[in-house]
């Protein structure tokens, strides 16, 4: 495949409409040019640092490494950022980036709603217009979010068609990029769709594992012995791995979302159900049926209720660089349970299914081993699903 | 002579899209030939994808409903080869790129010849990654035929000096669906594709109307319609060949006129 770009490995690639290809052929020579311009560096940095509130804690989780008897665990507080998740480190930098292309307007498609919030943050801040999809199904899941991308200007599409989930989204906001290119961009939330978008958001999230390395340098004085992060379509994961990528001595674990188990339909595990296909502008894998049908995936959590995960997280899974492990709705839900009584801290949904497997495996490691849970938002949006998950209704609900 | 080239040989050509159950087979099987009868040139047959992130509405209605009936490429493979007995216009493909890979490219690409196909289209295939499928099918006899945008503008000389069949010239931006006003200008883009290439040019998306189609014929080598008729056809269900002949009648003569 001579003429493919943005590969890794099989996965990759830039399977769209020819209308949007010299779209993404721009999009990567801006950002060609860009990430290496150490004024567009420096921009960011100060954006992430005096706007979005990192870097991000390491903090050390005393009392459940102690209840859990084994390795010591370490939470990387990305809930500590503005926004409230990861998210908000890609969406600085595409609309920074979008802003010196000279686009004036972003798209973006979101599941839980936090890639929405961060995207219409963004564009509030570097005064652009911001239209966000996002699955019928997710705007009932996600209220409070609808409500505040439109308090920060954001226009919110709900999208009907297919599941009415993040797939649907993400098919809408491409069909939107087709049809409106000059003014817009389409500010991906993940480490997906066509090349440059998997490498883009990587590099902004990368951040997250440079300050890890740094922060545990500083607390411990070497590297830890594993990284558990969830994995949707991947961009926390991706960023809590890659300055990680080089140290085989390091573990990295992926944790996708069994939903009701991985021997049900009802999941959304990729890489422990799917094979690899072509879809939203990539080469990956994806959970499907035999004749190619993209399959109606499931779990509790919104954000990580994708049939599809980044061509990076496939090429790591192939070559064994990476593990991904598959975490039930039930495990998640008892995880965020527990991290919120026993550290006093809640977890977004998502986030707890990277919690629930540092469960399962640090009371089975010494207690001079280190494991870091990347923690990708916070849990205050969770709250009237979990109670409904446990058979309470809230007022608000 | 491959029957592509003959299509298009003496006069404009009229090409006629229609998804693959919907509403069902025995449906699809009547209202193509009703298409072929009323003198539809060339058929696309849409193999139904579950998300297809190029179509509008109405296709994309249409292959929800084709698979909501059961619909699979098997069925597609047997549906053509009974099309094949009785046509001899090119029979074409539609399709999203995964519903070929996870078939296996080459494995799909040999029952598509067998049964009677002559070209296919991928609209998420674009030119830089036609490399991994065009070989598959040009080994059984299949042009997979490349797309142009209003967009394309540099890219254009290098898409078409290598188009085989004939080049889709996508005449808005956007996705699939009928539209009142087409504001590309189709002639400067054929007048380009002339400088590398003798393919004819078809355009599409967006022409519903015998004036469109008039004045589209005017400017290139064939005239595609689509959501016009999956439109009838879901309007219609069972009862489509009728009105979509009548529809097609009325297009084809446009186009030929």
């Amino acid at each position: 495949m001579t003429n493919s770009r943005g590969r890794f490995g099989n996965y990759g690639g830039q399977y769209i409409p020819e209308t949007l290809m010299n779209a993404v052929i721009e999009l990567e020579k801006a950002y060609g040019h860009f990430s290496h311009d150490p004024a567009f560096q420096a921009e960011l940095s100060g954006l992430f640092n005096s706007y979005a509130g990192r870097p991000s804690l390491l903090y050390f989780a005393e009392k459940m490494t102690r209840d859990l008897g084994g390795a010591k665990i370490y939470l990387k507080r990305e809930d500590l950022n503005h926004t409230g998740a990861h998210k908000i480190n890609n969406c600085l930098g595409q609309a920074l980036l979008a802003r010196k292309m000279g686009k004036t307007r972003l798209i973006a498609e979101t599941g839980a709603g936090q890639h929405g919030v961060a995207s219409a943050t963004a564009a509030a801040l570097m005064g652009m217009k911001c239209v966000v999809f996002m699955g019928k199904v997710d705007c009932e899941r996600q209220a409070l979010n609808v409500y505040k991308m439109k308090l920060l200007g954001a226009d919110v599409v709900p999208v009907s068609s297919g599941t009415a989930t993040l797939k649907d989204a993400v098919s809408e906001a491409m069909r939107e990029w087709t049809s409106r290119i000059d003014d817009t961009h389409y500010c991906l939330g993940s480490v997906m769709g066509p090349h440059p978008f998997p490498t883009i958001v990587r590099d902004f999230q990368a951040v997250i594992s440079k300050e890890i390395k740094t922060q545990l340098l500083e607390q411990e004085g070497r590297l830890p012995d594993a990284v558990l992060a969830c994995v949707g379509g991947g961009s926390n994961a991706i960023g809590s791995f890659y300055h990680f990528l080089q140290d085989a001595e390091v573990r990295l674990i992926g944790c996708e979302a069994a939903g009701r188990g991985i021997h049900t339909f009802e999941t959304a595990a990729t890489l422990n159900t799917g094979r690899p296909g072509i879809f939203h502008g990539m080469k990956s894998y994806f959970c499907q049926d035999e004749y190619g049908q993209i399959a109606p995936v499931y779990s509790i959590s919104a954000g990580l209720d994708y049939p599809g995960i980044g061509p990076e997280h496939a090429y790591l899974y192939e070559s064994g660089r990476a593990e991904y492990t598959a975490v039930t709705d039930e495990e998640a839900v008892s995880a965020f349970e527990y991290l919120s009584r026993t550290e006093g801290i809640i977890p977004a949904i998502e986030s707890s299914h990277a919690v629930a497997h540092a469960m399962k495996i640090a009371p089975n490691m010494d207690r001079d081993k280190i494991i870091v849970i990347t923690l990708s938002g916070r849990g205050d949006k969770d709250c009237v699903s979990i109670a409904r998950y446990r058979g309470q209704s809230l007022p608000e609900s | 002579m491959n029957r592509i080239k003959q299509a298009f040989e003496k006069k404009k050509a009229f090409i006629a899209f229609i998804t693959c159950g919907d509403p069902d087979m025995e449906t699809t099987e009547k209202v193509v030939l009703a298409a072929a009868e009323n003198g539809a040139d060339i058929i696309e047959l849409g193999i139904p994808f579950s998300d297809p992130t190029a179509e509008g509405p109405v296709i994309m209605e249409a292959d929800g409903r084709a698979l909501e009936a059961g619909t699979t490429t098997d069925d597609v493979f047997r549906l053509t080869k009974r099309l094949r007995e009785k046509l001899d216009i090119p029979l074409l493909y539609m399709t999203y790129a995964n519903v070929i890979f996870s078939y296996g490219t080459e494995r799909f690409a040999e029952r598509a010849g067998e049964a009677g196909i002559d070209g296919v289209i991928l609209p998420d295939v674009p030119f830089e990654e036609k490399e991994e499928f065009e070989p598959a099918f040009s080994a059984c006899g299949i042009d997979l035929i490349s797309m142009i945008a209003p967009t394309s503008e540099n890219r254009i000389l290098k898409i078409s000096s290598e188009a085989k069949g004939f080049l889709y010239l996508v005449s808005s931006l956007g996705v699939t669906g009928t539209r009142t006003n087409i504001t590309t200008d189709i002639g400067a883009m054929t007048a380009l594709v002339r400088k590398s290439s003798s393919v004819p040019c078809a355009v599409g998306f967006g022409i519903s109307t015998p004036e469109q189609a008039e004045k589209m014929a005017g400017l290139a080598d064939g005239v595609i319609v689509g959501s016009a008729i999956v439109k009838i056809i879901a309007a219609c269900g069972r009862e489509s060949a009728e009105p979509v002949g009548q529809y097609v009648r009325q297009m084809a003569d446009a186009v030929h006129r």
